[in-house]
């Protein structure tokens, strides 16, 4: 039996490997991706396109833009000549905010009333938009703590002191890189395995294979497992750029994280193979294999977080091998999390592989028989 | 070859072809999944399941000795509905909530608290979860701002007056919802699907089979067997986003301030790009294989992550920034966004609508070429 599956194995390796264009395919398009990707996909705020509406013009306000032409994150600064310029840099999406400073702002600072610093925001991209905030917020903390003292007053009894850990400087990188480790193997495992079965289908040699000694399982596991050893190579790959190339910590134990892959990848092989019970064309397999993907993706966690999502959304991911998987990356990558308090995450991952191929081995006899 | 008869005959040969591909799109239930099903799917998924907003932090408060003010910042904590606070004795404990991801943050207080208030030199430590930075981001924003409200409550009267403060206006997007500016864009990633995935999937299985070569033994004209093959996926591209846009609209509640006919003009144009650049991928790879990968790769993931759909391309190292400038994508979602929440801007539609057409061309070109190369 060993020997049917061995020869199987080899096939399966080699009709990927021998075809140029599959080859170049298994290779190439998940490298560029990993970096193209890892530094495309930021939540980080910088560069920020900023317009100046300065209609006080006196010493005051011109130190309060100083503030923001001294900080990185705002830049450059566009001066805008009135309401009009403001409404068609914002409108055309040539700032990012415009600041607005009204006239007799100097004059309310003295007298002690609030002077207002007015920011308008693009709610089109909302989520860049409440970063800025943040950041003009801190620039105005330091703006009146600076007056505070300067009048002689005391600093505030209390202060807030911030830490981040496990990334300290928050970089969105360090959060998106494991998880692309992720979904690029699923990818690779899903549709290898998807189109393997679909393929033999189309192209008629599926019953040639049929005939041989073969039973259902075997052809399953001779299936199964190169894209395990693919999915393997894959994720080794991409995990050897994130720590050498984006130099990504890499804290916790490797072992862990190849338990968890493995499981992972099975599991995804699984659904794969069902794709590929199901589908008569490639065509099919493809989009079966896509129609798992992208809610795989978008109820994981890998670019929104689970707990944004409604209840009965959250719930539903459960069901999602990808969700447990990105845990253990970023639990390995940065935490350094002990093993105890991953299992919660490796056995839901091991239920679902195990129900995913059994599933797959019933579709397998029905269609063979 | 002979030359192929003239005029009338050739509405006559398109329609036959448009017939043949109706048919086929009709009898393959995967075509009409991928048009109509996944969009409907796409939708739910984004609407309910994709949103950039916490709707509850949830934070260890450490706070050893009871005291007043201690207790008074825990309540302005617990009273706020942007937090579920949870209690922890020490930051050992808290630690361990934090390392189970069960808090995103720790707020915690020294026994010497209410000392060092009276002195003016008390400390509020805040310790983030750092793995998600986007998140941790904004959970500070939400202590910060709590913070700082509790500080001029027990402050009130001794304290300078207020400085600056900062007035905010979001434009467009005043409840600031995250979904309303995804949800547009995802009408983009819909009609990617359509137009560069099916599209390519479809013309390579005829190269694969070689019943492309077949019709290139008919009197069709390459001119009309890429007409045969691009109207039928216009149409079901067109109908996906009309529904797409309704659902958008009268499902999830994104305001539309644009105007239909914008719409219209920029998705076909959009469209033809997508689909053009189908066809050309499909006659470069002339297998389902490949051309559904490269399909994947260069269009469908390019249009999530580096259209400005989720990641802001304002964001991006300059270098990737030049890159965006080549997917077809980008340009739309920036109309789209600015179509549904800020409404008519031409100038944007103009910029955008130009590089759409430029594109459309040359992908059309190449299509065209490495479909006539093969018939010498």
């Amino acid at each position: 039996m060993w020997r049917r599956i061995w020869a199987l194995f080899r096939k399966e390796l080699l009709v990927l490997w021998k075809d140029p264009r599959s080859r170049a395919v298994l290779i190439g398009p998940p490298l560029v991706q990993l970096l193209v990707f890892g530094y495309a996909a930021t939540f980080d705020i910088r560069d920020v396109r900023t317009g100046i509406l300065d209609a006080d013009d006196s010493p005051t306000s011109r130190a309060v833009v100083a503030l923001f032409a001294g900080s990185p994150t705002f830049d450059p600064l566009v001066p805008l000549a009135g309401e009009a310029a403001l409404r068609r840099a914002i409108d055309g999406r040539e700032v990012a905010v415009a600041i607005r400073i009204q006239p007799g702002f100097e004059a309310a600072l003295r007298a002690g009333r609030p002077a207002p610093l007015q920011l308008v925001l693009d709610g089109r991209q909302s989520n860049t938009s409440l970063g800025i905030l943040a950041y003009a917020q801190e620039i105005v903390d330091h703006f009146n703590q600076a007056l505070e003292q300067e009048a002689g007053f005391p600093g505030p009894p209390a202060r807030l002191e911030i830490r981040s850990w496990f990334n300290p400087n928050l970089e969105s990188r360090w959060f998106i890189v494991p998880g692309l480790t992720g979904l690029l193997s699923m990818v690779v495992v899903l549709v290898v395995t998807a189109l393997s079965v679909a393929r033999e289908r189309e192209l008629g040699t599926f019953e040639q294979l049929l005939v041989t000694p073969y039973r259902p399982l075997e052809i399953l596991a001779g299936k199964a497992l190169p894209a395990l050893l693919i999915g393997l190579a894959e994720g080794t790959l991409i995990v050897a750029v994130a720590v050498f190339w984006f130099e990504i910590p890499l804290r916790g134990s490797l072992a862990l994280l190849y338990l968890g892959l493995i499981i992972f990848i099975l599991a995804i092989a699984g659904v794969g193979l069902m794709v590929s019970a199901l589908s008569r064309t490639q065509q099919q397999a493809i989009l079966g294999a896509f129609l798992f993907v992208v809610p795989a993706v978008i109820l994981s966690g890998f670019a929104t977080p689970i707990m944004n999502m409604p209840e009965t959304i959250q719930t539903i991911t459960l069901a999602n091998p990808f969700r447990y998987f990105l845990v253990i990356l970023r639990s390995v990558f940065l935490r350094d999390t002990p093993f105890e308090l991953l299992l919660d995450q490796i056995w839901p991952m091991a239920v679902i592989a195990l129900l995913t191929l059994t599933a797959a081995t019933v579709m397998f006899r029905r269609r063979l028989y | 070859m002979t030359a192929p008869p003239r005029d009338g005959s050739a509405r006559l040969r398109i329609r036959g072809l448009l017939r043949k591909e109706w048919l086929e799109i009709l009898r393959d239930p995967s075509s009409i999944a991928i048009a109509f099903v996944l969009p409907a799917l796409l939708l739910f998924l984004f609407g309910y399941g994709v949103s950039l907003d916490p709707r509850e932090v949830r934070i260890a408060f450490v706070k050893p000795s009871s005291s007043q003010p201690a207790e008074s910042l825990a309540e302005a904590f617990r009273g706020s509905p942007y937090f579920r606070v949870a209690f922890a004795a020490d930051i050992v404990t808290a630690r361990r909530l934090l390392d189970r991801r069960e808090v995103q943050g720790i707020v915690s207080l020294r026994d010497d608290f209410a000392d060092r208030l009276e002195n003016g030199e008390a400390v509020v430590q805040l310790v983030l979860d750092g793995v998600d930075a986007n998140t941790a981001r904004i959970v500070q924003g939400y202590v910060r701002g709590t913070f700082a409200g509790w500080l001029a409550r027990i402050d009130r009267g001794s304290r300078a007056p207020p400085g600056l403060t900062i007035e905010h206006r979001m434009w467009f997007n005043s409840e600031i919802d995250s979904r309303h500016f995804l949800i547009p864009g995802l009408v983009a990633i819909i009609m990617t699907l359509i137009g560069a995935m099916l599209t390519s999937l479809v013309v390579a299985r005829e190269w694969e089979r070689g019943t492309m070569e077949a019709l290139f033994a008919t009197p069709v004209r390459i001119r009309e067997i890429m007409i045969g093959k691009l109207l039928p996926y216009f149409v079901l591209g067109m109908g996906s986003m009309a529904v797409a846009t309704a659902m958008a609209v009268l499902l999830f509640g994104v305001p539309f301030r644009g105007s239909f006919l914008a719409l219209l003009l920029l998705a076909g144009i959009y469209m033809m790009a997508s689909l053009a650049y189908g066809l050309a991928v499909s006659a470069l790879a002339r297998s389902q294989f490949v051309a559904g990968q490269v399909a994947i790769i260069t269009a469908f993931l390019p249009a999530f992550i580096l259209s400005g759909f989720i990641f802001d391309i304002r964001s991006m190292p300059w270098a990737i920034q030049l890159l965006t400038y080549i997917i077809p994508a980008r340009y739309f979602v920036s109309s789209l966004q600015t179509m549904f929440l800020a409404g008519d801007v031409w100038r944007v539609y103009l910029v955008d609508g130009a590089a759409l057409l430029l594109i459309a061309a040359i992908f059309l070109a190449v299509a065209r070429r490495r479909t006539r190369k093969s018939l010498e």
